[in-house]
This record gives C-alpha cells, sequence and structure tokens, in this order.
C-alpha cells in the first residue's frame, strides 16, 4: 500500500488537485479518501482511461447524486478536448446572462464556479464589499434587512444568499399520536410482553411491569403552489422551501398549479437542487400563465384528495387568491378540500402590503375554510413558517382576523 | 376440492361459475398468480369487486378464507400472533408451587406453542400441501408503512420469524390477494413482489352480465336501463362515481320496490343507494337525471330497433 514508491510523474499531484475540486463543487471528499483513491491508483490493474475513471469514481463518488458532478469534472479535470473551451463559455454566458442552455446542464454551473472561484469571490467582492455571512455577529443588522427584505426586490446576489439560507431550513413537525405502541419506561399502558419476558430473567419470581406509550409521527403533507404570473416571484423562491421540506420530510406530496396541476413530488425529491428545479421546469408548462384556482383544485379534490389527503394529513396553499374565473365554484372546491384535510395552511404573498384587506372577491371565497393565514415574502416568513408549524395555530395567523 | 385452473379460459370459467364475471385482463392476471404462486394486488375504486375476487376464490378451489382486514395501528399481535399472558402467567405460577424454579426450562415451557394465540397470516401459513388457504389482506392503504414493512418477509418466502420459537415456513404457500383503494401509495418494494392489477368499472357489456349473474330475478329491461344509467353516471363528472356494487344494491332496491323499468320519479327517490356524496346527489337530482334517462331510453329503443 503506502510502502510502494511514489509513482513518477505528477499522479500524486494531480489526484489531489482534483479532490480540492470535488471538493469546491460541494462533495464531501476529505484527505483519507485522497490518500485511498491514490493507492487504487496504484494498485497497478489500471489500463484504460476508463478503469481510471471507475476507480476514483469507486472512492471519491459516496452519494447517487453526487456522480453528475464527478462526471464533468472528471471530464474537465482529465483532460477531454474542448471540455475546458466550453466551460469557459458557459462562463461567459453567464456574465451576458442568456439563459438558453443554463437549465440543461445542471451540475455544470457550479463546477465552473468551483474551478474559477476565485474570479467569482472577487467579482462579488466589488459588487458588495460587506459580504454577507449569515451566523457572524458583526454583520448581524445586514442579515436582519436581507431576512426582512420582500424576495421581489432582491439583488441576484440576495437572491443567491436567500436560497442558500432557505436550502438550511427544516419544518418542525405538528406530530400527532398514532395508534402504534413503543417501550417507553414512563408509558401510560402495560407491555405484557415485555413484561413476561423480563419476569423470566428472575425465574418468574418477580415480575415487574414494563410499559409502553403511544407513538408520535408527523402526518402526512400536501403543498399547492401557485404558479401563475401573479406570484410566480414567490413561487420560485419557494421552490426552493419545498425541495428543502421535501428531501427533509418522509409523506410528502406537492403539486404545482397554474392554468393546470402539475404533481411534482417525484422531481423535487432529487437531492442536487440545480437538478430537482430544471427537471420541474420540463414537467410544468404554465409558469408564470394565467390562473384558475377553482378548477385546479377541482382536478386535485377528484383525482388526488383521496389518495394523499389520508392519515390526518395537513395542506398549504400558497396562492394570493385572485381568482379570475368563477369564485363560487372556488368557495365550493375549498369546502371540499376543508373536509379531507385536517389542517389548512393559507401562505398569501399579498400580506407584505401593510393595508392588505381580504375584499378581492376569490380571497373572501378561501377564507373562510382556511386554518391559518400567513405571509411569505420574505425570508422571516419563511423561518417562521418552519419553525412554528408544528406548534398549535397562534393568534397572529387567525384568519378571522381579516374576515369582515 | 378443485384442482387449481391450468389455463386463462379455465380461471375465467372457474370465476364465472361462482357468480363473478371477470374480464380476459383480471382472469390472466388471477390465473398468473394461482400459477406462479405469487401474490395478486389489486387496487381500483371502492366497490369494483377487489375483495369478492378472494371470496369467490376461496369458494371456487374449496379452499379456506383467511380475511385480515387492515386498520390504522395494525400491529403483530393482532395480525400474525400473540403469547397468551394469562396462561403464561399461570404456568409460572404452578412452577413456583411446586418449586422447579429452573429458569432455562421456564423459559422453553413459557414460550411453548400451546401458549401461541395465531392470527389471520400465522393461520395462512399453515396449510397441507394441496389445500393452502386464500388469504385475503383487505385494504391494505389504511395500515401504516411499519406494518406493509413486516409484510414483505411473508410475502417473499411466506414465512414469519417468532423470536421466542424460530422460523415458521407454509409447507405451501397461501393465495394471497391484496386489496387496495389507493388512499395512498403502497411502497414499491411491497409491490414488487405481487403481481399488480388494476380493476376498473366494467364496460356496459360485462356490467349486464355481472348484474344477470348476481341478481337473476331482476328483469332484462329493468337491468339494461340501470346498466345505461350507472354508466352514463361514470361518464360525467361526479367526486365518486357509483361501483359495481352500487349497481347491485339499487337493482335490489328496484326490485324491492317493484318497480319494472327506471321513471325520474323512482330515480330520485332512490338515489341514495347509488351516490353517497351529498354534492353528488344535489347535481343529479331534477333534471339533470331525466335528461340521462330519456338519453338511454333513446339508445335502447335505437339498439333494439338495429337488432330487428
Amino acid at each position: 500500500m503506502s510502502a510502494a514508491p511514489l509513482p513518477s510523474g505528477k499522479l500524486a499531484d494531480n489526484i489531489m488537485h482534483f479532490a480540492r475540486v470535488l471538493r469546491e463543487a460541494g462533495l464531501p471528499v476529505g484527505p483519507a479518501s485522497v490518500l485511498d483513491a491514490l493507492d487504487a491508483a496504484q494498485s497497478g490493474s489500471l489500463q484504460t482511461r476508463e478503469d481510471f475513471y471507475w476507480t476514483l469514481h469507486a472512492i471519491l463518488v459516496k452519494r447517487r447524486d453526487h456522480r453528475e458532478v464527478f462526471d464533468q469534472a472528471f471530464h474537465v479535470f482529465w483532460k477531454k478536448p474542448k471540455m475546458l473551451e466550453q466551460l469557459m463559455k458557459l462562463m461567459f454566458t453567464q456574465i451576458t446572462r442568456s439563459a438558453s442552455d443554463k437549465a440543461k446542464q445542471a451540475g455544470f454551473r457550479r463546477l465552473a464556479e468551483a474551478m474559477f472561484d476565485k474570479v467569482e469571490t472577487q467579482s462579488r467582492r466589488q459588487e458588495k464589499p460587506d459580504v454577507l455571512e449569515l451566523d457572524a455577529a458583526f454583520t448581524a443588522s445586514a442579515d436582519d434587512i436581507l431576512r426582512a427584505k420582500d424576495f421581489e426586490q432582491m439583488t441576484l446576489t440576495e437572491q443567491a444568499d436567500a436560497r442558500a439560507a432557505i436550502a438550511l431550513m427544516r419544518l418542525t413537525p405538528r406530530e400527532i399520536r398514532t395508534r402504534r405502541f413503543e417501550p417507553n419506561s414512563a408509558g401510560t399502558a402495560i407491555d405484557m410482553r415485555r413484561t413476561l419476558k423480563q419476569s423470566l430473567r428472575t425465574g418468574g419470581g418477580l415480575i415487574t411491569l414494563a410499559r409502553r406509550e403511544r407513538q408520535r409521527r408527523e402526518p402526512p403533507l400536501v403543498i399547492l403552489c401557485d404558479i401563475s404570473g401573479s406570484c410566480s416571484n414567490y413561487s420560485r423562491m419557494f421552490l426552493h422551501f419545498l425541495h428543502a421540506v421535501a428531501n427533509d420530510r418522509t409523506r410528502v406530496t406537492m403539486f404545482l398549479f397554474g392554468t393546470r396541476l402539475t404533481n411534482v413530488t417525484r422531481e423535487l425529491k432529487r437531492r442536487d437542487i440545480d437538478e430537482a428545479v430544471s427537471k420541474v421546469s420540463a414537467v410544468v408548462k404554465d409558469w408564470s400563465g394565467g390562473t384558475r384556482i377553482g378548477l385546479t383544485l377541482k382536478e386535485f379534490n377528484q383525482k388526488w384528495a383521496r389518495r394523499v389527503l389520508a392519515q390526518g394529513a395537513e395542506v398549504l396553499l400558497m396562492s394570493d387568491g385572485l381568482e379570475r374565473e368563477d369564485t363560487v365554484q372556488l368557495a365550493h372546491e375549498m369546502q371540499r378540500l376543508r373536509r379531507s384535510a385536517k389542517h389548512i395552511v393559507w401562505l398569501n404573498p399579498l400580506l407584505r402590503f401593510d393595508g392588505f384587506q381580504a375584499r378581492a372577491s376569490g380571497i373572501r371565497a378561501i377564507m373562510p375554510y382556511v386554518d391559518e393565514f400567513r405571509p411569505v415574502h420574505s425570508l422571516n416568513c419563511l423561518t417562521d413558517l418552519a419553525q412554528t408549524l408544528g406548534s398549535r395555530a397562534s393568534a397572529a395567523h387567525d384568519p378571522r382576523k381579516w374576515r369582515q | 376440492m378443485t384442482k387449481t385452473p391450468t389455463s386463462i379460459d379455465d380461471t375465467a370459467d372457474l370465476l364465472k361459475r361462482n357468480g363473478y364475471v371477470a374480464g380476459r385482463d383480471l382472469a390472466t392476471v388471477v390465473f398468473l398468480a394461482l400459477k406462479m404462486e405469487r401474490p395478486l394486488f389489486l387496487e381500483g375504486e371502492a366497490g369494483v369487486g377487489k375483495t369478492e375476487v378472494a371470496k369467490v376464490l376461496a369458494e371456487g378451489l374449496g379452499r379456506k378464507l383467511i380475511r385480515l382486514q387492515c386498520y390504522e395501528g395494525l400491529d403483530i399481535n393482532s395480525a400474525v400472533y400473540e403469547w397468551n399472558y394469562a396462561a403464561q402467567m399461570i404456568e409460572i405460577r404452578l412452577a413456583e408451587a411446586s418449586g422447579e424454579l429452573d429458569r432455562q426450562r421456564m423459559g422453553q415451557d413459557i414460550f411453548a406453542e400451546r401458549f401461541l394465540i395465531k392470527r389471520a397470516l400465522l393461520q395462512a401459513l399453515e396449510g397441507e400441501r394441496g389445500s393452502a388457504p386464500v388469504l385475503l389482506i383487505d385494504e391494505l392503504d389504511r395500515t401504516d408503512e411499519a406494518f406493509e414493512a413486516y409484510l414483505l418477509e411473508l410475502l417473499s418466502d411466506y414465512q414469519v420469524t417468532i423470536p421466542e420459537l424460530g422460523t415458521i415456513k407454509a409447507a405451501e404457500p397461501p393465495i394471497v390477494i391484496i386489496t387496495s383503494n389507493r388512499t395512498r401509495e403502497v411502497h414499491d418494494a411491497l409491490k414488487r413482489r405481487c403481481l399488480y392489477h388494476w380493476v376498473g368499472y366494467p364496460d356496459a357489456k360485462r356490467e349486464l352480465e355481472i348484474v344477470k349473474a348476481r341478481r337473476p330475478n331482476a328483469s332484462a329491461a329493468l337491468a339494461r336501463e340501470v346498466v345505461g344509467f350507472v354508466q352514463a353516471l361514470r361518464a360525467g363528472d361526479l367526486f365518486k362515481a357509483p361501483g359495481v356494487a352500487e349497481t347491485l344494491d339499487w337493482i335490489t332496491a328496484l326490485h324491492e320496490l317493484d318497480s319494472v323499468g327506471l321513471d325520474p320519479q323512482t330515480v330520485n327517490d332512490t338515489l341514495g343507494v347509488l351516490l353517497k356524496y351529498q354534492d353528488d346527489i344535489v347535481r343529479m337530482e331534477g333534471s339533470e337525471a331525466k335528461r340521462i334517462l330519456d338519453q338511454i331510453k333513446e339508445e335502447i329503443r335505437i339498439a333494439a330497433v338495429t337488432a330487428q
């Protein structure tokens, strides 16, 4: 193993540098894996470039979603002709902001950032001298400003920072009691099976009672997100929130709706946010279009409600509630939804206006059927949502406040 | 006892003899499940005859039917086995009284098979060769994932492991039918071990056959009108379309009311047999029912004319 003489040339150096590139691109590659990779490369069984690829792959890739980044990094780093050129081109198109082929190269952008890291950070420093560090005490005020800022008014850099903050968010689940039991020394019920087994240790002479308690678990969560033109800026940001939730919890189902309903649960379950977003935009055809809340809710009620709203499900509805069509139907479908869901939370970006009043007929049609009414336009709102969704509804989000 | 069918036609025939009119698709998948000794996973709306498949198979093959109704919180104690704690306690007291407190022996004595209360899944593994029972696991979607995971061992190897006793394996695997109403998705790992079939609503021709087989007393004219009406309802925009079970109930109801044909008044009065959601009933009441009725009567008349 390490006793073998170092190979001539720069193999060791190169592997080390390659590992650094991967680390920059977000793969957890430590010094131990670098040593392993070096050992493997020297094992003497490598014949072709492909062997080399799969050897490094075996050691450096630990998760399925890292394959994409590794693959591209390998081809760039170990000299596939023209690849570097393409990468440079990509950096240029980023600067000129033509977003044409950005979507289909999900891992690519991050890799480019990793390789041209210094250029990137420098340009960012010039643009914005006080770099934002979300946990540093002396930048608390800048952080506060960002957190309270409306998503729509953010600059591109601020949006990127906001997205990074969203990626770390976790929902506190509202746990419900199930009918299943688990051992618990302070439980209220007696666990006969364990009691008897334990009593055997003393030969049946002494019987101590083992106890059990009801298990608690989070209920299924269904998220319906409006992507029509009037709130698409918020839904784009909310999509990142959805991604964080999707990868954190089990039993989450997510739908996007504008003029029609699309189930994007599978797409958003991808670990890699870039890959997830590009998959979503591939299946969703009605971004920033019109909105038909009543009709899409009807589709949801008929096709999906029975499948996803079982076992005490909660519903998060993200929409501005500005229905352009029949609000009678909307009220009817909300009523239907109300009967099959245990708890409905309405997230409305319109709450960003101080003088908001529930006047629009669409909003008035939805309002009677929701349990909570919350804002969703800034990082603060999302953090608050993530932290307090699990606790009982507070008076601040009581929809009755808004009813006239 | 009847032998298991040897072909798809045989299977369809077997089902039909016991009053189940199966489509070619269902007959095929049932035949394969029997042949390959794999569990059959039936999914579909409520009232399309998923549970009935198991009952009819048990009857047709002369096997015992063991039914496990799933519900939330269903656990091993009520689905597979439980120890008879009271009897065990008495055994311990007896041993104590007679002064034989040998721990090793006590452990073996207490967890012996005679103290085991066998529940549905364990009973299903006890079939003799050639007479394995039909095991119906009904509405699996009502229980939780933890129970599904438990079923994996049972369904792939037809065995159950009891820590105190060891592994119990079936001499011959039972015929397993699993049904689900799809109130949630059942995990792929479980589906992978089964043959899957979506049981849909039957078409008019087959539904008429079903009505004839199950309600032979009903007049042919009434049956044709009822089936036409129900089919039209299914094509419409209802929250819950009526299933085959509802059709049969409706026929029985109309038969009890001595109606020989449908008229708007009877339809309105008996709509509750067919539709179970208030919204749907409100939508159907009055002119809508009459419109559908006129339409199917016209269709039946045309069909009769062209047949002549």
